[in-house]
């Protein structure tokens, strides 16, 4: 009888976790145990592993107070990110390097971050239900409007403008000797020959999620997420949905700003021009696969996809390829991320109204 | 009355929705160009009485009925409309069921066009056949003309005022040749006075040709005029069928909300001395469905004030246009302070609170906890429940006290729950609506609105309901104003009770009055109009 209560429990236990989480992390254990096989080394790929969360966590942690809003999934990031980059170019532009360099860059993005964020805010507000296919279409609006700008606004800085013109911004931009890694290198711990723990870059995603948290704990991230469970409920209580939102979106935003800084630092580049357009994909994709539906997400949904989406990511391109002697990697990521947004969109009626 | 003059006779109906008895041995008999007027109360089985007669899918879904029908002497029963058309049932619904980007004629003639063939029906089947269009034409026009009315044949349906709407509806009816039993639905409930008056002269004619018409309606005039019978029906039983001739409306109106008076417990009167806490001038409200047109009333201090009315009348739009949830006007004053329209927020910052009838839509997080539920409104309104961080840089939710609050009312009010961190959506209607009464009571409110607050729970839960309202009342000597559509629940708790008719307060009556006087105001015949 015992063995019956355990294994129902056992049952209760794997439904609460999904079955998508389970098959994908079973997949991962599967790639680590096979990686010393074919020749790929572990520790170095839980090093990279780890580099990658501390990397892409705070974009996905952005996505959180839009979707307890209702607005849902925020296909918009390249708004945020926009404006991360505006923050890391004038930083450049203005010479500015080491860690003073990095802090700036973030104070400069943030005017940038709330005015688009409440802009965007207000948009969204005017197309409620449909807001997630107009975020994709502002944000492949705002990635080639400023695409444009990108050429005509006045940088100067030998390191940004291509060589031969001396205007316009290059399509990488090399943080070497600016910030290049300053996070993933602040109290790094090596341990072996490969394995190095990104303390610095890990402790801001701390940070920034307990940030995160404490906001969704205040009063107006109560409110934000009353206004995500039932905006008429919210409203006969004295809360204005449309506020409510605009916030939610504002926070969204700076959040993907500042990811994107930190992206930055730890690739080691800025990247221009259409490159925003690739971010907000996979950061959906990973919230998704860590188990939040379109209007319930936690700060654990992040962790957990994170942390499994950005696995796959490592790991598949080592040994998949290894094994197969293909290039599958890429095959396997859209894959997995696409097929993870589908999955979540067709559970989105698992909210009772 | 000979055997064969009898065209319809139901023969001891009963109906259950899950176990909640709605009709009980229903039985009456309709004649071949009789009217019969059926009447009662919202809840009294009208509706679902039609719903049989007409084969609903919805009926057989719930598990059937039990009784017969009898038409031309034949047992009938009809597994879905369809059937009923074909015996010649035509029914006209409280819903427009026409389609708006079709003319008159299309509609009228809608699955039953008169069909030429063509080259292509030889080839490909009678699917490709083209339309007699003029022939249609004609038969819209003569069917619309038997009514007594002019339509455009050529109008778009959409472009109609909703009386010539109405009117097409019923020409779809008509026009099918074997029609014999014509049900109408509270048909001029959307008509002005002089619609409704071409339209009940055209129910006479079609009577005169042998048609048998079944008129559901809440105007007692107008039943009283044309009907030649009247069946009243109460909480799922005929309790009277006669002779339209020879009553008078207000016989009917107490027919139709009389119940044992053993039963009723007129409030006791207290006397509430006469303080105004709150006033109501000339308020109007766009609440679909329940417009409010023109409506003002005073609440004395410390009274439950009732607002009664059939459904649509506009009750239920004074308290969710007060509190800002539709568009609206007027003005409205707490102890004689203006409260600004259309303004959620600084109303319940005035000292107001509201529980919805909308207790799902509105009155709950259904997915969240039950502390979050009773708490968010008092967090919102009043700032309670948050904890200042860091020397008071910041505050978040204090979860403790949270949770302490909704424990009180878990044991006040006996919510049945496993803990005060369950979902409300997997409460009982009777324990959620409790919620939404903890969540108002949260707030400590000057006045409470109540709107229709034992609507969807079982008995029990609403003697709780309502005695948690009174206990309130006397306790704190908070201002209560109740809308409901039960009459009884009004009449057992309130110290006033107005009567809302067509957005505006028919008349405003004691607990202890005549029940023929509130069915008179229900049914729009008060002496002030």
């Amino acid at each position: 009888m015992t063995d019956e209560s355990l294994k129902g429990r056992f049952i209760e236990a794997v439904r609460d976790f999904g079955w998508p989480r389970i098959i994908i992390f079973i997949f991962v254990v599967l790639l680590f145990v096979a990686a010393p096989f074919v020749g790929v080394s572990v520790s170095a790929s839980i090093s990279d592993v780890l580099n990658r969360f501390g990397q892409n966590a705070i974009m996905v942690l952005a996505l959180v107070p839009m979707m307890q809003a209702g607005a849902g999934l925020n296909f918009g990031l390249p708004v945020g990110i926009i404006a991360g980059l505006l923050g890391a170019t004038l930083a450049v532009q203005f010479g500015l390097a080491g860690w003073f360099g990095f802090i700036a860059s973030v104070a400069l993005c943030l005017p940038f971050a709330i005015g688009f964020g409440w802009l965007y805010g207000r948009l969204l507000n005017k197309v409620k239900g449909e807001e997630m296919t107009i975020a994709m279409y502002v944000g492949f609006a705002v990635v080639t409007f400023m695409s444009i700008l990108w050429i005509i606004l006045p940088y100067t800085s030998p390191n940004m403008v291509w060589g031969y013109a001396g205007t316009g911004l290059r399509t990488t931009i090399t943080l070497d000797g600016y910030w290049t890694r300053i996070l993933n290198d602040f109290l790094a711990v090596r341990i072996g020959q490969f394995f190095i723990f990104p303390t610095g870059v890990l402790l801001f995603y701390a940070l920034a999620a307990l940030v995160m948290y404490l906001f969704m704990r205040s009063r107006t991230g109560t409110a934000i997420t009353a206004v995500g469970s039932n905006p008429d409920f919210a409203r006969a209580g004295g809360v204005s949905s449309d506020r409510m939102r605009t916030i939610s979106v504002v926070v969204s935003t700076i959040y993907g700003a500042v990811g994107i800084l930190v992206y930055q630092q730890s690739f080691g580049f800025i990247q221009m021009y259409n490159a925003p357009l690739y971010m907000a994909m996979p950061a959906v994709a990973a919230i998704l696969l860590g188990g939040a539906s379109v209007n319930k997400a936690s700060l654990v949904n992040v962790m957990v996809g994170t942390f499994l989406f950005q696995s796959i990511l490592t790991m598949t391109p080592s040994v998949i390829n290894s094994v197969l002697q293909t290039d599958m990697s890429e095959v396997i990521r859209i894959l997995v991320s696409n097929g993870m947004i589908i999955y979540a969109l067709t559970r989105k009626t698992k909210v009772t109204k | 009355m000979t055997k064969a003059k009898t065209l319809l006779r139901l023969e001891g109906i009963s109906k259950d929705f899950y176990g909640t008895s709605v009709l009980k041995d229903v039985s009456f008999t309709l004649e071949k160009g009789q009217i019969l007027g059926l009447v009662g109360e919202n809840g009294a089985g009208k509706t679902t009485l039609m719903r049989i007669l007409f084969g609903m899918p919805v009926i057989a879904e719930t598990g059937g009925y039990s009784g017969r029908i009898l038409l031309d002497g034949d047992v009938v029963q009809f597994s879905n409309p369809f059937d009923a058309l074909d015996m010649g049932i035509g029914m006209v619904h409280q819903e427009f069921s026409l389609i708006p980007g079709f003319t008159t004629t299309e509609n009228i003639m809608l699955n039953r066009e008169i069909k030429r063939p063509g080259i292509a029906v030889e080839l490909f089947g009678e699917r490709l056949s083209v339309l007699e269009r003029a022939t249609m034409r004609m038969r819209s026009e003569k069917a619309v003309q038997r009514l007594g009315v002019r339509i455009d044949p050529d109008m778009l349906i959409s472009e109609m005022p909703v009386g010539h709407k109405q009117f097409t509806e019923i020409a779809r009816e008509i026009d099918r040749e074997n029609v014999r039993i014509l049900v109408l639905d509270e048909p001029t409930a959307v008509l002005t006075e002089t619609e409704a008056d071409i339209l009940l002269a055209a129910l006479k004619k079609l009577a005169a040709e042998g048609i048998s018409i079944i008129f559901i309606s809440h105007r007692l005039h107008e039943v009283m005029q044309i009907c030649d019978r009247i069946v009243t029906l109460r909480d799922g039983t005929v309790v009277k069928d006669v002779e339209a001739a020879g009553h008078t409306v207000r016989d009917i109106a107490s027919w139709m909300v009389g119940r044992d008076m053993g039963a009723v417990h007129a409030a006791q009167r207290r006397t509430v001395a006469d303080i105004e806490a709150f006033r109501v001038e000339h308020l109007w409200v766009d609440m679909p469905g329940e417009t409010v047109k023109d409506v003002s009333f005073s609440v004395r201090d410390g009274e439950i004030f009732g607002i009664g009315g059939l459904a649509g009348q506009g009750k239920l739009g004074i308290p969710n246009g007060i509190m800002g949830l539709f568009p609206s006007g007027g003005h409205a004053l707490l102890h004689g302070k203006e409260l600004p329209m259309g303004d959620p927020k600084s109303v319940l910052d005035a000292g107001m609170a509201f529980v919805s009838e909308d207790r799902r839509g509105v009155g709950l997080l259904l997915d969240e906890s039950l502390d979050w539920n009773i708490a968010f409104t008092a967090m919102q309104v009043k700032g309670q429940f948050l904890k200042p961080v860091l020397g008071g840089l910041f505050s978040l939710r204090d979860e403790k006290a949270m949770r302490s609050l909704a424990e009180e009312y878990i044991r006040k009010l006996e919510i049945k729950c496993t803990s005060c961190k369950q979902p409300a959506k997997e409460l009982s209607g009777g324990n959620q609506q409790k919620v939404c009464l903890s969540k108002a009571f949260a707030l400590t409110p000057k006045l409470l609105f109540v709107s229709e607050p034992t609507r969807g729970i079982d008995v029990g839960a609403k003697k709780l309901v309502l005695d948690t309202l009174r206990g309130y009342n006397q306790d704190f000597g908070t201002t209560i104003v109740m809308v409901s559509s039960e009459l009884e629940e009004l009449r057992s708790i309130c110290d006033r009770v107005a009567i809302v008719d067509e957005g505006r307060i028919a008349g405003i009556l004691d607990p202890d009055a005549d029940l023929a006087e509130f069915g008179l105001l229900m049914a729009g015949q008060g002496g002030s109009r």
